[in-house]
């Protein structure tokens, strides 16, 4: 079976319909584009045929990308040569969609062409929007749940299908950067506005017929196919076009602080693009996009942003066997920030929730949350009043636990002291169906402890969310030493429910993220107590790709949570705690009273509307900087091994089960550099035998906590990559 | 080895570089003839006399296209068999005029060359010929393109100048240029430039504001504040090279950085035979030139560097120098060179420089030599040392000594 049909009418219309066999949603690949070509020869050659319409047999969508397989098997092909694999690969498809686009016009008159148009029932995005913009005209279905644009940029891309070049002739650079360097898609009606598609209709298929039989030679003619073309917004040289490019550099370079291959590599293409004629552009779109399909960063970014966590997302490590755990009706315990925003992203997904706290009154501030949400996203045109009401009617706010009746799944986001939680789990389960799951929102405390208190263990998990709930795309889903499959189902079920991602670990001191957080943030609380700028401390994290310097996310986490962990730390681990100079910086914040953001004062000073205004000279009072300061990748990779060796200690305990779980999560849950495409895919990236090395000398040089792990040594021997050595158990790209 | 030896240097006044400016009606070419022809009479030099005319400019494009050294040559008084040799090392091109030159005579090829440099920055707007380094991602990104005033500003907050340091330099400058016109110490550079019906256009400096206090520098807003901190946000692309900085400082406006002007110099530079030759004494020889390469970034530090390596590669020191000409780029660039080498003011820019009367561009390197050289027979000194920061990271640097 075919992906692509075609249908010639009376009328001299030939219909491509595009209908991807068992896919909810069309996607390109190779044989999709062969096809494809030899339909188009074929109409192109039938006197019979006077004009094209390209369209989907998908309601509501036109397709949905490209199958990336495609790419990786253009550059297994060529062998020896891969790059030259996917440079030829890339260049026939642009053949393909510029024969579309020239329609067999005359080169020279521009006439004798027929007019090709798209009929989008709905949502194209990358190759799928890529294909249209080949042809004259595009006709989009009024749907305004339909989404339009380029988003290859997310997964460490960018359209290399010709979407770049075309978008920036059709815009102009400054135009057309929201859409190429964030990824911006737009529904079908701002899409037009901002000049994607030409026309939105009621019946966009009626609209092409009636232009495809009226089109003239002018109709059909690219704008960059015509004499005296000019960009909008002016070239390079151009004097308004200078200023747009001196600043574009500036603003991504500054923006991505240069962590972002891909977006050099677009920039690039479009700078060197717009100084030469049209195929010309092409070929140097080509070999830029080959250049970063060639980076190692734009593969370990596809892994671990696009189809690892789609697999996650789809239930990759989901128990088998057990039966459907979709929510119906969820209990919240506990209506503070973590409660309230459970309940918000709980009835945004059409559950039922009943929001519990002591007081009535605790209990509706934790629903008003929703509220005050939603009419946020009323003023910015996000919702309506009526989808206001319908979520809020889902929430039910009370201190009566007997409402808990019926439900299926418990979260617990009480106060995170073992008694409290034990006192609530033992009232609770006495209200709630046998078979409902109970789950603890808690972050720090062992869910094997915590389950003591459940009179059904099996049924007890940690789902651990990341604050703030309802933007945070990561949850964490932690087996205690008697969880059972079902309740790991349902923690899975439940998640994929309010669309976010999850990974599962087992239980371990700060299960997963916790634990390769903290020592990020200790390690550069350290350096600043060994004399370290602390500009350069929180500056090197953010050339690192993080969204937050170590400095920095300490005063949003609060001094006093730092101070906290500290003890119970100490506390646990008695002669082995290495107290380090972090505590020393810790400790003295803690009695200075600068206890973070939430305080005005911390390691920054902030203004009194909240905002950073810069690092406390009290800081550099107490801790002077000294006049020896390391290298900025002596600091980065402080930062880096840090967290990284944690993820490999936690793949060793068996904390972290699967390798995809620990990329993934890192990335979502704590913005780790995701160019890297994550702790273990950058350890890959430097290769087990330097990292092993790595590790020696930071070890010599910072002490222990940079001792190689076992698990990194033998790898290094062998040398072995995590992504060679686990992709069996994974089915890793 | 063959000497070489300046024989005459001289340079229009600066016109300010705008359409209100006198020199905005005067053509890039005319004022580049004019200024030959100022040498050709005034050393009365005829037929075949020099080797080349090294002319340095930097926006080489419209009137100053075209090698324009060459045009200037046949639409002065000099013989058609002298050609001309357009050369950009950005502001240091006039100066890098003559230290080919120098380095040309020194070698052997040739006797005699006129040196120097133009720029008509009203009428050919800096940054009109385009830059790769600007606009292309590659280089931009890769080198952490910044425009210079935030450069000039990363200096100050690297080595710790105040915005009161930088505007007291400015004022400094401003009364010492007028200190120098009143006691007529350019007399003898200076030409005046006039029409081609000999109706004189313009004597003496145009841009200067003698009247300039802290006060009113006081009032000026920092000029590169805004594209550093908000668009397109310059001062992230700083951090990012220099990330042990918190924030850059920024501190330089209109007032304590050069002025936009139009201006041309030239210098005439020959070996001893070529003075014999024409008759002529020669005033000072070129002891050395260097150049360098900086990080770009910071872009502006470049006299530091070369200043070390023209020392060491000459055996010299910074003792052995009289008098300094630091071009006044930025207020910043001269503290930094006076930091680094303990040099103090008063010996340094005597006679003002171009955050008073302005920097022609193509021009300023040659003129700067002139004035050394001025001040030095003046003052009964011997040996000067010039040298200018330049765009992308760069240096240069040439030591003249009286003979």
């Amino acid at each position: 079976m075919t992906d692509f049909t075609m249908n010639k009418d009376a009328q001299g219309i030939a219909t491509i319909t595009w209908d991807a066999v068992g896919k909810s949603m069309n996607v390109m690949n190779q044989a999709g584009f062969e096809d494809l070509e030899a339909h188009i020869d074929d109409a192109l050659g039938d006197d019979a045929v006077k004009g094209i319409i390209i369209t989907s047999g998908k309601e509501g969508s036109f397709a949905g990308g490209m199958d990336l397989n495609v790419l990786a098997q253009m550059k297994a092909d060529a062998g020896e040569d891969p790059a030259k694999g996917l440079f030829d690969g890339i260049m026939s498809i642009h053949a393909l969609l510029r024969k579309i686009e020239r329609a067999g016009m005359d080169p020279k008159t521009n006439k004798g062409g027929k007019p090709i148009a798209s009929v989008l029932p709905g949502t194209a995005v990358g190759i799928g929007l890529e294909l249209p913009l080949a042809t004259h005209r595009i006709f989009c279905a009024d749907n305004p749940k339909a989404k339009i644009g380029l988003p290859e940029i997310m997964v460490g891309i960018f359209p290399g299908a010709g979407g770049t070049t075309r978008f920036v002739r059709k815009m102009g650079a400054m135009a057309a950067s929201p859409f190429l360097l964030e990824g911006k898609l737009l529904a079908p009606a701002k899409a037009k506005s901002a000049g994607m598609i030409d026309e939105v209709s009621a019946d966009p298929m009626a609209d092409a017929r009636a232009w495809v039989l009226s089109a003239k030679d002018a109709d059909m003619l690219k704008p960059w196919d015509a004499k005296g073309y000019k960009m909008p917004g002016g070239a390079p040289y151009h004097p308004a076009g200078f200023m747009t490019f001196v600043g574009a550099s500036a603003m991504v370079n500054g923006k991505t602080q240069g962590a972002f291959p891909a977006a050099k590599a677009l920039l690039s293409a479009v700078y060197e693009g717009a100084l030469v004629p049209f195929d010309t552009a092409l070929k140097i779109e080509a070999r830029w996009f080959t250049n970063i399909l060639m980076n190692p960063s734009s593969t370990a970014m596809i892994r671990s942003l696009f189809l690892n966590k789609e697999a996650l997302d789809k239930g990759a490590v989901r128990p088998a066997g057990v039966l459907d755990q979709r929510v119906k009706k969820i209990g919240v315990l506990g209506a503070g920030m973590m409660g309230a925003g459970i309940a918000l992203v709980s009835a945004q997904a059409g559950i039922e929730v009943v929001l519990i706290d002591q007081s009535q009154e605790a209990a509706d501030k934790g629903k008003a949350y929703s509220a005050s949400y939603m009419d946020k996203g009323i003023a910015r045109k996000k919702a309506t009043p009526e989808k206001k009401e319908a979520l809020l009617s889902l929430i039910t706010a009370t201190s009566d636990l007997e409402a808990l009746k019926g439900a299926d799944l418990i979260i617990e986001a009480v106060f995170e002291d073992p008694k409290v939680k034990a006192e609530i789990t033992a009232k609770v389960e006495a209200v709630i169906p046998e078979d409902c799951i109970f789950a603890s929102n808690t972050s720090t405390l062992p869910i094997s402890d915590l389950a003591k208190a459940s009179k059904r263990p099996e049924q007890f998990i940690g789902i651990h969310f990341f604050s703030p709930v309802e933007k945070m795309l990561l949850v964490e889903i932690i087996k205690g030493a008697e969880t059972g499959d079902r309740a790991v189902a349902k923690a899975l079920d439940y998640v994929r429910q309010i669309r976010k991602t999850p990974i599962v670990v087992n239980d371990a001191r700060f299960f997963y993220a916790n634990r390769c957080i903290i020592p990020y943030i200790n390690e550069g609380v350290r350096m600043v107590g060994e004399g370290v700028e602390p500009a350069l401390v929180d500056n090197a994290a953010r050339q690192l790709g993080f969204p937050v310097g170590p400095l920095q996310l300490n005063d949003e986490t609060s001094i006093d949570l730092g101070v906290k962990i500290a003890k119970a730390t100490k506390e646990a681990l008695g002669n082995a705690y290495d107290a380090g100079a972090a505590d020393d910086v810790l400790f003295y914040l803690f009695d200075q009273g600068r206890m973070g953001r939430k305080a005005n004062a911390g390691y920054y000073e902030y203004d009194e509307k909240g905002k950073r205004v810069g690092i406390w000279p009290g800081l550099r009072d107490k801790f002077p900087v000294s006049d020896d300061q390391p290298t900025l990748i002596d600091v980065q990779h402080r930062l880096m091994f840090s967290q990284c060796l944690e993820a490999v200690r936690a793949l060793e305990e068996g904390v972290l089960m699967d390798i995809r779980e620990g990329d993934v999560g890192a990335i979502l849950g704590w913005g780790f550099a995701p160019w890297s495409g994550g702790p273990l895919s950058w350890l890959d990236m430097l290769g087990s035998a330097y990292a092993a090395e790595r590790c020696d000398e930071l070890e010599a040089q910072f002490g222990a906590r940079f001792k190689c792990p076992d698990l990194l040594r033998e790898m290094a021997a062998k040398n072995q990559s995590f992504y060679g050595r686990f992709s069996n158990k994974t089915d890793a790209a | 080895m063959t000497e070489a030896y300046i024989y005459d240097a001289l340079r229009t006044p600066r016109g300010k570089g705008r359409k209100d400016g006198s020199l905005h009606e005067v053509t890039s070419l005319r004022l580049s003839a004019q200024t030959l022809n100022a040498v050709k009479e005034r050393n009365n030099l005829t037929g075949h006399a020099v080797e080349d005319v090294i002319w340095g400019n930097v926006t080489q494009v419209m009137e100053q296209g075209g090698c324009l050294a060459r045009s200037a040559v046949l639409a002065s008084d000099l013989d058609e068999r002298i050609p001309g040799l357009a050369i950009n090392r950005f502001c240091a091109s006039g100066m890098e005029a003559v230290n080919i030159a120098a380095n040309q005579i020194k070698g052997g090829a040739g006797d005699g060359y006129i040196a120097g440099g133009v720029e008509m920055m009203g009428r050919v707007a800096m940054g009109s010929d385009g830059a790769a380094i600007a606009v292309d991602p590659s280089i931009a990104m890769e080198q952490y393109f910044v425009p210079q005033g935030i450069s000039a500003d990363i200096i100050a907050t690297e080595y710790g100048f105040t915005r009161d340091q930088a505007d007291a330099l400015a004022v400094e400058s401003q009364r010492r240029a007028k200190v120098a016109w009143d006691e007529g110490r350019f007399a003898k550079s200076v030409i005046t430039v006039r029409d081609q019906n000999g109706i004189p256009i313009l004597d003496h400096d145009e841009y200067m504001r003698p009247q300039t206090d802290m006060q009113s520098l006081g009032a000026l807003n920092p000029a590169f504040q805004a594209m550093g901190e908000v668009m397109p946000g310059f001062d992230k692309i700083a951090l990012m090279k220099y990330p042990h900085l918190e924030r850059i400082n920024h501190i330089h406006h209109a007032g304590n950085s050069s002025g936009i002007v139009d201006g041309a110099a030239a210098v005439l530079i020959g070996n001893k035979e070529f003075g014999i030759r024409h008759g002529l004494k020669p005033r000072a020889k070129i002891r050395a030139t260097a150049k360098i390469g900086t990080d770009p970034t910071i872009m502006l530090t470049g006299p530091v560097p070369v200043t070390e390596k023209i020392l060491a590669d000459n055996g010299m020191s910074i003792s052995d120098i009289d008098l300094f000409e630091v071009n006044e780029a930025f207020a910043s660039v001269v503290m930094r060179f006076m930091q680094a080498f303990n040099v103090d003011h008063d010996k340094v820019n005597v006679n003002g420089g171009s955050i008073a009367m302005g920097h022609p561009l193509g021009a300023t390197g040659a003129i700067i030599i002139g004035t050394l050289l001025d001040e030095l027979e003046r003052t009964g000194k011997g040996v000067g040392l010039a040298t200018l920061c330049i765009a992308s990271g760069m240096g240069a640097a040439t030591i003249i000594e009286r003979v």
